[in-house]
Order: C-alpha cells, then sequence, then structure tokens
C-alpha cells in the first residue's frame, strides 16, 4: 500500500490549539445542572481503629446535601485488583478488600472515612471539618521488609504476615547457584528503589451523575482509561449494569500510571449520585493527591550478578521485597513480577536468572504502576550492576557490555530471542544504540575531560544504561496466563462519511501522548486523504465500541493496530465497490494514493467518490452492503520490545555535594516512528521522569506512617533550571509482528535514565578516589557530600 | 459579609458580590467560567493558575478576588487577539512545547510576563523565569524552545501583539 | 483549598489599618504569599483580614536622610528591579532575585516576609547584614526597632499584636561598600537551605548575617570579629569561617542534617567573604 509520507512525519499537533488557547476540557472544567461537591473526611493516622464517626453537627451545617460513612456501605463491594498473582505454593494472593469507605480501620495515612455532600465547595469543606471522627491509633509499619518480620504490625487482620503473596521466575534457584558459585567475580548491590508520587499536574478529578428517566449513570473521570473503569466499577465494585453506565474521559492533564487504576472516589461518587439524584463532583487537592494517587517503586533488593574471568556474566540472583502499601490498586500485583522479573534478562545473555519477589502490605498509600512500572527497577537493578562490576573489575562499562549483548536478530530472518525469564524479545540491535550513543557523546573525549577535571580537583562521571522494557501491552491469551483478569487488545473504528471525512475511534486514550495527531497521521497517510480530513475520537464509552486505554506505550502498537485492520477493511470494500463502477474485476484494482484504479490502465476512482457512492447506492454491487464503516479488535501475538543507550555526564561539587548534569546523550529504537517530533517530546519528558527519581524526588515516611513530604515545599519535581537540554538519537528496528512495525516510546526515557544518572555520579566519586558501592536515590547534595567525607 | 468586586478581565468589565474567602481562581473559572486557569497544586509552586494581574504575572491560586478588586486580568483566553494567536501560542505549538496541556496556560503566561522584561532572553533567562511553572510532560526541553521561538518571530515582526507592547 | 470564612476590609491609610488591628483575631493581608497558602490549609484562621495592599504610601522607596527606605508593601519585584537599591544595596538585588519565582517576586513583599519570620526566608539575612531597621506602627505610634533585636525565634519577631511594618530603613553605605547574597537552596521549596549575606565597607568592618541556619536569621558576631579590620583574603576568611557560628543551635531537617548545614554554612560563607573581597 503506498502511501502519500505522512506516516513518519514530525506533523505539528492538532490538539495544541485549545490548550494554547485556554479551551481544553479537563473534567474540573465540567460543572452540570444542580451540581453539587464531594469533600472527604480522611484519616490523619496511619493504623487506626474507628471507635466512631459523628456526622450530626456536619449535617446541620449550612448547604450539607448528604454525609455517608463507612457504615452506609457495609454492602458495597470494594474496587478490586485487576491481576492475580499466586503464591510460590500455587495459593491464591491475599486479596483483602479496599472498600469504598473504611468502617473498622485506617490502613494508612488519607484512607477515607465519610463523604460531605454540599450545594458549594466552600459548604462541603466547613462541613466535613465538623464531623466528629473518634479514633485510636495503632502501631504501624512502613518498610516491606519490616513487614513480614515475625510480631511486625499487621495491616489486614486476616493476612498473618502481611505477604499478599510471594514470587518466583526463572531458572531453578541451584542452577543458578551453581553458575554462581563458578564466578571469578561478583558484583553484589543492596539498594533501595525507592518510592515515588506520580505527580500528573492536572489533580484526579471525577464528576458524575443520575438520570433518573433513563436510569443512567454518566461519569466524568480524569482517568487514561475510562472503559475499563466503567467495567471494572460496574462488574465489580456496584453491580450495575454496563449498559446503563457511560464513562467519559475527557481532557486529562497526564496520567503516567496514576490515573490507569479505578480509584475509590469514582465508585463512592457514581454511588453517591443515584442516592442523592443530583451530579457529585470531587477534585483532589494537591495535598490529597499524594496521599492517595498510587505510588511507584519501593523495592528494596539484594541483587548478585557473578561474570567469568573474561567478563561474561554467568548468572543473576535477585531477592526482592515489593512494597504494596495498605491495599492492592488495580495492577499493583503485576508490577514486581510479570513486569519487572521478566524483564531481568535485559539486553545480555546471562545463561542463569532466579528472581524471588515478596509482595508485602503496610501502612502506606498503595503502590501500582508509574511510567514504566517494573521494568525501571529491572533496569536500575541491572544496570547499576554492570556499571559497578565494571569498576570493580576495572573494565570499561561500555566494554562490559559489548562483550554481554545479546547479538542483533531482526525477528524475521532471525527468530526472536527466549529469555531465562519468560519472554521472547522480538527484534533487537543492542549493539547499535550503545555505539552510537558512544559517537554522539564522543567517549573519549569526555574520558579524557574526565582525567583533566580530577587532574583540577574536579569530579566528573560518566554514567551508561542500556535498557530493555517490554511494551505494547498486551497479548490477551499470555497475560491471562499469567493472571491478568482483562484481555489486553484494543479496538479501532473508522467510520468513512459520505463526503469522505473520517472519524476514527480508538479505545487508547490520549493524555499528552498526541494521538489525535499521530493516529490521524497513520489514517489519513493509509487512505491518501489529508489529515485535515480525520478526526480521532476518543475517551467516552458510549462513542467507542471498547477500549482498554493507554498505558505500558501501547497506543500504538495494540490501538493503531487496530485501526490498520479496520482501514484494510475499508479499502478492501471500496476496491469492490470501485470495480463495480469501473467495470472491472476488485482483483484488478488496486488501492494508492487515494485512488482506485484498473492495474494497467489510467481508469480510477477516487476514494471520496468511493465513500459518496458507499452512501449513496445507486450504482452499486448487488451483494455488497452500502456504507463505509468498520471496527476492528486487535489483539497482539506478543509484547513489543523496545531498548535503548543512556549516557549521561554529570559533575559533582566537591564541598556541597550537588550533583550537576551536564549532559544526557539518549538513543532510543522504537521501531517504526510514525511522528519523530511527537517519539522526541515523549522521550524528553520520559527523561525527566527518570532524572527527577535519580536526583530530586522520594516519598518519605516517618516511623507514624506520615508522608512527611506531602507538598511541593518538600517533595522536588524537576523544575526547568534544573536540567540540561538533551541530546537525543534514534535507531530502528521495527517490530516483526505488528503492521505499523512500532514498538512504543512513553516509557522509555524514565526506565533508562535513573541507573545512568547514578551510575555517572558514583563514577565520579570514584573518579576522585571514593570507591562507592551505592548511593540511595534521590541523590540529594547531603547524601553526595557524606559520601565524598566517608569513603576514600 | 459579601463584598462586591470590580473587574476588568481579558477586556470585559464585570461586578460581582463575592465571599472574601474566593480566591482568585476559582473567580475566574467558575463564576466567569474562564476554565483555562487551572489549578494544580494548592502551595503556590505548580504555577498552572498564572494570569496577569495588571500586567505582572500572578498565581492567582494566592489571591483573593476582593484583592482584584479595580484590577487587569489578562487569562490564557485573553492572550489572542482578534484571533489572531499570540506569538507565544504559536510557538508552543510549532515546537511541541505541550503535551497534556494542563500546564501550558500558566507556562505561556509567565513566558510572555519575561518577554515583556527581556524580549532576548538566553536560555538560562527562560528557565530561571520558568522556574515557577512545573511540567510532568515535556522534560522543559521543548517549552525553553518554544520561549526561544517565540521571542525570535517577536523581534523579527515590526509590530509587536498588543500584549508584548503593554 | 478554601480558607475558612472571614471578614474582610481593604483600608487605604496605616491609620485604618491599626484601628482595624485592634480586633480580636485580626490579620494584616499585604501580597498574601505566605499568609493564604496557610489559610488554605487552614494552618490559620484568622477572623478578619485587613488588606493593606491598597495603602500606596507603603509602596514607596526612596532616598531619605542618608538612608534608603523601602515601603513595607514593596514587593520582592519593585525592589529587584529598583536603581536606588541597585546602586546602594546591589545585595538586595540578588537576594531579591533569588526568592520563590517571577509570580511569587511580583506579589510577595518585603514587610510581609519580615513579619512571618520563616527561618528559612531570604530578607531576614539581607536586612540584619545591611544593618537595617524595622519601622512598625500600632495604637501607641510608630517606633523603630533594629533587626538585629528584631528576629526572636521560630517564626516570631518583636512586632506587637496590633503593630504593622510600615518600612525598612537601611544607612545608606559609604562609598566602596561590596556586598553579596550566596544561597543554596532546598531544592523542592527554594528557600534558602543556608543563606549567607555579607557586606564589607570600605572602613574594614564587614557584616555578615545567615538564614536557614537556626530558628531564626542571625548575625554572626564571631566571624564579623575575625575580619575586623583585616583584609579579606585566605587566611582571614579561613579565620572567620572557622569563627562563625559559634553558640548557633544548627538545624537539622529532611534535606540537611546538623553537620551538613553547618559544613554548608561555612561552605557559602566562605563563597560570600571571597566575592566581597
Amino acid at each position: 500500500m503506498s502511501t502519500n509520507g505522512l506516516i513518519g512525519r514530525a506533523v505539528k499537533r492538532v490538539e495544541d490549539k485549545r490548550f494554547t488557547t485556554g479551551h481544553g476540557n479537563y473534567t474540573d472544567d465540567i460543572i452540570l445542572p444542580q451540581q453539587t461537591y464531594a469533600v472527604f473526611v480522611r484519616s490523619q493516622y496511619a493504623h487506626a481503629k474507628i471507635i466512631s464517626v459523628d456526622t450530626s453537627a456536619a449535617k446541620e451545617m449550612p448547604g450539607v446535601i448528604a454525609i455517608f460513612t463507612g457504615a452506609d456501605l457495609a454492602e458495597v463491594n470494594g474496587v478490586p485488583c485487576g491481576w492475580q498473582v499466586n503464591f510460590k505454593n500455587g495459593d491464591t494472593m491475599k486479596e483483602p478488600k479496599h472498600p469504598l469507605l473504611v468502617a473498622d480501620k485506617a490502613r494508612h495515612a488519607g484512607d477515607a472515612i465519610a463523604i460531605v455532600i454540599a450545594e458549594t465547595k466552600e459548604q462541603a469543606t466547613d462541613a466535613a471539618e465538623a464531623v466528629m471522627v473518634e479514633m485510636e491509633e495503632l502501631p504501624c509499619v512502613i518498610d516491606a521488609a519490616k513487614a513480614v518480620q515475625p510480631g511486625a504490625p499487621l495491616v489486614h487482620d486476616d493476612v498473618p504476615d502481611n505477604k499478599s503473596f510471594d514470587w518466583v521466575l526463572g531458572n531453578p534457584i541451584d542452577e543458578v547457584n551453581e553458575a554462581m558459585s563458578r564466578a571469578a567475580h561478583v558484583t553484589t548491590l543492596d539498594f533501595v528503589n525507592q518510592r515515588l508520587v506520580p505527580n500528573a499536574i492536572e489533580p484526579r478529578s471525577y464528576n458524575s451523575s443520575y438520570d433518573p428517566a433513563s436510569e443512567k449513570y454518566t461519569l466524568y473521570t480524569s482517568s487514561q482509561n475510562p472503559h475499563l473503569i466503567r467495567l471494572l466499577m460496574c462488574a465489580f465494585v456496584l453491580g450495575i449494569p454496563e449498559h446503563k453506565v457511560r464513562v467519559v474521559s475527557p481532557d486529562v492533564g497526564g496520567g503516567f500510571g496514576s490515573k490507569i487504576f479505578h480509584y475509590t472516589e469514582e465508585a463512592l461518587l457514581t454511588w453517591c449520585s443515584k442516592k442523592i439524584g443530583r451530579p457529585v463532583k470531587w477534585t483532589s487537592e494537591r495535598s490529597e493527591s499524594f496521599l492517595l494517587d498510587a505510588h511507584g517503586r519501593d523495592h528494596v533488593t539484594k541483587a548478585e550478578m557473578g561474570f567469568d574471568a573474561e567478563g561474561k556474566i554467568l548468572a543473576l540472583r535477585v531477592k526482592t521485597y515489593a512494597n504494596l502499601g495498605a491495599y492492592l490498586s488495580t495492577f499493583s500485583s503485576c508490577v514486581p513480577t510479570y513486569l519487572h522479573g521478566t524483564l531481568l534478562q535485559g539486553l545480555y545473555t546471562t545463561p542463569k536468572i532466579n528472581v524471588d519477589v515478596t509482595a508485602v502490605f503496610t501502612h502506606t498509600t498503595p503502590v501500582d504502576a508509574y511510567r514504566g512500572a517494573g521494568r525501571p527497577e529491572a533496569t536500575y537493578l541491572l544496570e547499576r550492576l554492570l556499571d559497578l562490576a565494571a569498576h570493580e573489575m576495572n573494565v570499561d562499562p561500555a566494554e562490559l557490555r559489548f562483550k554481554n549483548f545479546i547479538p542483533p536478530f531482526d525477528g524475521v530472518q532471525q527468530p526472536g530471542y527466549q529469555t531465562q525469564v519468560a519472554l521472547q524479545y522480538d527484534s533487537g540491535n543492542y549493539e547499535g544504540v550503545l555505539k552510537k550513543g558512544l559517537d554522539m557523546l564522543g567517549y573519549a573525549d569526555v574520558r579524557r575531560q574526565q582525567q583533566e577535571a580530577a587532574g583540577n580537583g574536579k569530579l566528573l562521571g560518566v554514567g551508561f544504561s542500556t535498557y530493555i522494557e517490554a511494551c505494547g501491552i498486551a497479548p490477551s491469551a499470555i497475560v491471562g496466563a499469567l493472571g491478568c483478569r482483562a484481555g489486553l487488545f484494543e479496538s479501532g473504528q473508522v467510520r468513512v462519511q459520505p463526503t469522505g471525512k473520517v472519524s476514527v475511534y480508538t479505545g487508547a486514550h490520549s493524555h499528552g501522548q498526541g494521538h489525535e495527531t499521530t493516529f490521524a497521521q497513520v489514517v489519513a497517510d493509509k487512505l491518501g486523504i489529508n489529515l485535515e480530513d480525520v478526526e480521532v475520537v476518543h475517551g467516552d464509552s458510549e462513542a467507542v465500541a471498547f477500549g482498554m486505554g493507554t498505558y505500558g506505550s501501547r497506543s500504538l502498537a495494540v490501538g493503531g493496530s487496530a485501526i490498520i485492520k479496520s482501514i484494510d477493511k475499508i479499502i478492501e470494500k471500496g476496491k469492490k465497490i470501485a470495480a463495480h463502477k469501473l467495470e472491472a474485476s476488485a482483483d484488478d484494482i488496486e488501492f494508492a494514493s487515494g485512488r482506485f484504479t484498473v492495474k494497467g490502465t489510467d481508469k480510477s476512482v477516487g476514494f471520496g467518490e468511493i465513500a459518496l457512492t458507499a452512501y449513496v447506492p445507486h450504482v452499486y454491487p448487488k451483494d455488497l452492503e452500502p456504507g463505509l464503516d468498520f471496527s476492528s479488535f486487535y489483539d497482539p501475538t506478543n509484547f513489543t520490545y523496545p531498548f535503548g543507550c543512556h549516557i549521561a555526564v554529570v559533575e559533582v561539587d566537591k564541598e556541597t555535594g550537588k550533583v550537576e548534569l551536564k549532559r544526557f546523550v539518549a538513543v532510543d529504537d522504537v521501531g517504526n516512528v510514525i511522528n519523530p517530533m511527537i517519539v522526541e517530546g515523549q522521550i524528553h519528558g520520559g527523561l525527566v521522569q527518570g532524572i527527577g527519581q535519580a536526583l530530586f524526588e522520594g516519598a518519605e515516611y516517618d516511623e507514624n506512617g506520615q508522608l512527611t513530604n506531602a507538598s511541593y515545599m518538600d517533595y522536588c519535581l524537576p523544575r526547568a533550571d534544573d536540567l540540561p537540554m538533551f541530546e537525543t538519537g534514534s535507531q530502528v528496528t521495527p517490530c516483526p509482528h505488528n503492521p505499523l512495525g512500532v514498538k512504543g516510546a512513553g516509557e522509555a526515557g524514565t526506565i533508562g535514565a535513573a541507573p545512568a544518572i547514578v551510575n555517572a555520579v558514583i563514577d565520579a566519586l570514584w573518579s576522585g578516589g571514593h570507591k562507592v558501592k551505592d548511593l540511595r536515590m534521590p541523590l540529594t547534595s547531603e547524601r553526595v557530600w557524606h559520601a565524598l567525607q566517608e569513603v576514600i | 459579609m459579601n463584598t462586591s468586586i470590580h473587574v476588568t478581565v481579558n477586556g470585559v468589565q464585570y461586578s460581582h458580590m463575592v465571599e472574601p474567602r474566593l480566591l482568585l481562581v476559582n473567580y475566574l473559572r467558575d463564576v466567569l467560567r474562564l476554565t483555562g486557569t487551572h489549578v494544580g497544586c494548592d502551595t503556590s509552586s505548580c504555577g498552572a493558575c498564572t494570569i496577569h494581574l495588571n500586567g505582572k504575572a500572578t498565581k492567582c491560586c494566592t489571591i483573593l478576588a476582593v484583592q482584584a478588586d479595580g484590577c487587569e486580568i489578562t487569562t490564557i483566553e485573553g492572550l489572542s487577539h482578534n484571533g489572531e494567536l499570540h506569538p507565544l501560542q504559536e510557538a508552543f505549538n510549532e515546537c511541541h512545547g505541550l503535551q497534556c496541556g494542563f500546564c501550558t496556560p500558566g507556562m505561556i503566561m509567565t513566558a510572555a510576563d519575561l518577554l515583556q522584561h527581556n524580549s532576548q532572553p538566553s536560555e538560562t533567562d527562560i528557565r530561571h523565569a520558568l522556574e515557577g511553572n512545573f511540567c510532568r510532560c515535556t522534560g522543559y526541553h521543548n517549552i525553553v524552545k518554544s520561549v526561544q521561538y517565540a521571542a525570535e518571530k517577536i523581534s523579527e515582526s515590526a509590530v509587536a501583539p498588543a500584549e508584548v507592547k503593554a | 483549598m478554601i480558607p475558612a470564612a472571614f471578614e474582610y476590609e481593604k483600608v487605604t491609610t496605616v491609620d485604618e489599618a491599626i484601628a482595624a488591628l485592634s480586633n480580636d483575631d485580626t490579620k494584616i493581608l499585604a501580597g498574601g504569599h505566605s499568609l493564604i497558602p496557610a489559610m488554605k490549609l487552614r494552618l490559620s484562621r484568622p477572623a478578619k483580614l485587613v488588606d493593606i495592599g491598597g495603602i500606596a504610601a507603603l509602596k514607596d522607596l526612596k532616598e531619605e536622610d542618608g538612608e534608603i527606605v523601602i515601603g513595607a508593601a514593596a514587593t520582592h519585584a519593585d525592589i529587584m528591579y529598583h536603581n536606588l537599591i541597585r546602586t546602594h544595596l546591589p545585595f538586595f538585588t540578588e537576594g531579591a532575585s533569588m526568592i520563590g519565582d517571577v509570580q511569587v517576586r511580583n506579589h510577595g513583599t518585603i514587610g510581609g516576609s519580615l513579619a512571618h519570620a520563616d527561618p528559612a526566608a531570604d530578607w531576614p539575612a539581607l536586612v540584619l547584614a545591611a544593618d537595617a531597621t524595622i519601622e512598625v506602627r500600632g495604637s501607641d505610634g510608630s517606633r523603630r526597632i533594629k533587626a538585629t533585636d528584631f528576629f526572636t525565634g521560630l517564626f516570631t519577631t518583636r512586632l506587637g499584636p496590633n503593630e504593622i511594618i510600615t518600612a525598612v530603613r537601611i544607612p545608606k553605605p559609604a562609598d566602596g561598600a561590596k556586598s553579596t547574597y550566596q544561597k543554596f537552596p532546598q531544592p523542592a521549596s527554594r528557600f534558602a537551605l543556608v543563606g549567607c549575606a555579607v557586606i564589607r565597607f570600605a572602613d574594614g568592618s564587614t557584616n555578615i548575617a545567615f538564614t536557614g541556619v537556626a530558628e531564626n536569621a542571625f548575625r554572626d558576631s564571631g566571624a564579623e570579629q575575625a575580619l575586623a579590620g583585616k583584609p579579606v583574603n585566605e587566611e582571614h576568611i579561613t579565620a572567620a569561617v572557622n569563627a562563625a557560628l559559634q553558640n548557633v543551635d544548627v538545624l537539622g531537617d529532611h534535606y540537611a542534617s546538623i553537620p551538613y548545614r553547618t559544613h554548608l554554612a561555612k561552605v557559602f560563607l566562605r563563597k560570600a567573604l571571597w566575592a566581597v573581597k
């Protein structure tokens, strides 16, 4: 199929104008007729027994419409977990109820005790203050490794050791131990992959209403996947028939994973809207976002990597405690397991790998997928081990990687690469990205600069990270076998209007990714029409047949492929209509550049005319239905596996310990690219979330379970003046198993960046003789300064 | 209790009785329904609520509506004139300076304040000027390029738009 | 985030403001950039706010009787862009440019910052080093408080409950003075983890003040004495750094433990002294 060249072009985004002129439509912008406002009464304690909740005074306050407590919701289910992981012994994971409002105990600071609904936000806020809650504070546990110790306070009475599950993957441990015992060198790292707060700048917001005439609910939600919210809320929580619920995700101000999950407030507002017969709106305050939006990461890990005398990796042994927080969030259980353990092959030929994960409840905010989800943790582990091993063995970190890379394979001529940890990589050229990264960096020059700097008493460091990720989530059959309680296909409908204009309906959701542009590029390119003639519709369960939403860098690889299937059907039908018009056989019709042509002739008809004919079928094939509108579902055959090479150059201030990021080179291979401008933008943003983890961000709990940095005055988000311009490059290794050859770009930056930075700082310290094995992220100036003092 | 205020927003005069505790951002969003100004935090940190109050970049989540009595306000909705986009609005599209769009209005209003004071800002000037505006999507790279692009466009054009002249 | 309800009065003269302050539980609203965030979190819930933003006289910035007089309601940006300040108190220009961000500088005021007395705010170190006097007014009239007496502890000052700050008066430094403000910001809030303001006069005396280091900003007399009458060189800078922070209870927190903050204060004192050499 020839194209008009739109695919691959840096087309400017069609969605921008509404945002740059202030006409975006985010959930909190919506005020419905008869609108009411909700405010929550929340636990100040991490762990406390609820003795009593007295709403009597609050109910008398001006404007108050209703107040509900946990007791009112005794019969209502909690929000479910969407992924079942089994214990090593085959038992089902422990999955305690996550209630919409807690009635007995609060299990993390911020747990909701009551909802107050009033005529105005002011009145609801005032009345919430007047709800009297008597609580008895109980001992709490914050740290995952401590939570499994005997005698630790219990988060759920029916989970005796706070373990949701334990899990193992890879080669039998005996084989790994045997390989490790043959190692000439073993690099060991005990480290923490700290807890992060996602911090989409738009706080979560919901507005739910009930129409008694049609008996239908409408929920506006700042969600990355409205159909999934509808499914979970209807089928698992409220028991409402799905066809009686419309879920709309209008413009959404960033998600980064945190807006995938079905949150208690969505179901509770929907339940309340029928109870009071009016729309109920709630928008999270930032201080609530810190306590309630599912956090990311929080692994405590011991990892060992064995090398032979030549520097070839022999074995990898990993033990991780994953902190799940107080409840199982929607996808929490798959993050430390199937999105983490399965990636521990990395880009390397490691023959023996064993990963053992214990997933633990604590009195903290639930933890779930945050940009990268499991893959940053896996990458951090591997890439830190590689650079540290290079220091310990006194070899160049780039050379050590070249020695261990899986050789190039395209997945067509050469088969995919079967890992030791369940996955089959699709296609890859790993040495290619590192070679390109070294070129872009001017590696030899930078090492020379480092030596000169050391001579002048300055600490310059270079750090590497060569990562792989599993994206395009995911084949339903595979994820189903691994415990996912949903399919992970995508739907795509292409509706050609009578005038030849095209409406595209996708189950993916754009909250910054630019689908309205890239998906339109794909459709306009394949149909040979103008970009302006394509409109992409997403985020409305009434408009779009079905969808699994946007996360795991899946939109184009899965959602785009569904659209391609529909386009194929349109062209096939178009050929039949054209054949009839041109008095030829459909087999003889070619479609290119927007025209249907009889092969070898100049007889042709344009796409617009075929569209019109389909809807005004006066002269039309006898057996053919009118209309030109196809819907498809696409279920991939494999994950996609983007990969890349990130290199950081940092300078460490000896006096203060402050780290300055001087350069960041990123070479990412995300398969074929539809819009290079958008891909580059995704990489930039991803990098800064990785850099944020390395240098700035980290949730800090005190021993009472209070999140002590729950505001922007204390939790450090990267700002414009913290960062340099980025040096990005690309390589293209097409994905062999989807029609566009795309792999996904949303998470690459975040997955690769953090270990490159930490490795660079440690390299800088080694250059000054400070032989540090590990530094805990974020690398605050104080932590680096201590390393400078203590280790010579 | 309620206090009357008179403000000019994007060239239009408004008079309302408001509760003293009504924040200016809620007045703009909920009363005037100018929802392009956003709220992203509660500590005057994120800058999503940035408007121009008497010509100066202001975080209107930290100003009471009553404090704005008698003031001239420009919001993102008032930045373009007669359908012609401000150079920054064009630049953010041209340089892919936005993704989810939530921080964009505040980012543009702050950048417009910068360009009023400094028509040829360096990269360092731009990054410093934007320190009070958080973006979680772009990594700031393309925002910096957008501001540089707009600065060039403004200096190229003989007649600068009204907002920049002011 | 919505403040608890309160009454509001906008005044146009200082007298009106003082009269209004006599009611219980009344607070002055200047720029509001410290007060309103606290009210939104309902950590502060005054019954009444008196808005002094409309008192034009409080925004004056002028030279008077050998002093630079900065009206309490002058914003950080007003001060930062003022030529009088740039000429005579360049470290005020430098310091003002490091406060908050553009938007905060456009509305936050020097009087508000001093009255709030955040232990990590920038102005306290600057006014201390400049040997400023804080002019305040209450129902009993005006009085002047030396900056060195003004700050008494964490968020506390000698400002009386019914007094407002009207101006900051700074003796105009004689020709030849050199000044600097050196700051290591807390990465999230950008308040000073350590801030060091130094002015070196032509007569060989040096004023040194720290913020962010202890419960309130302070002049470091030990360091000042080590330098008095001595040339600013490596030897005497080292002596001053060694003499600094005597009898100071240095704060420790999430971003800087006591030893680290102590170290940083000395590093930034050293930087500051080199800058005025």
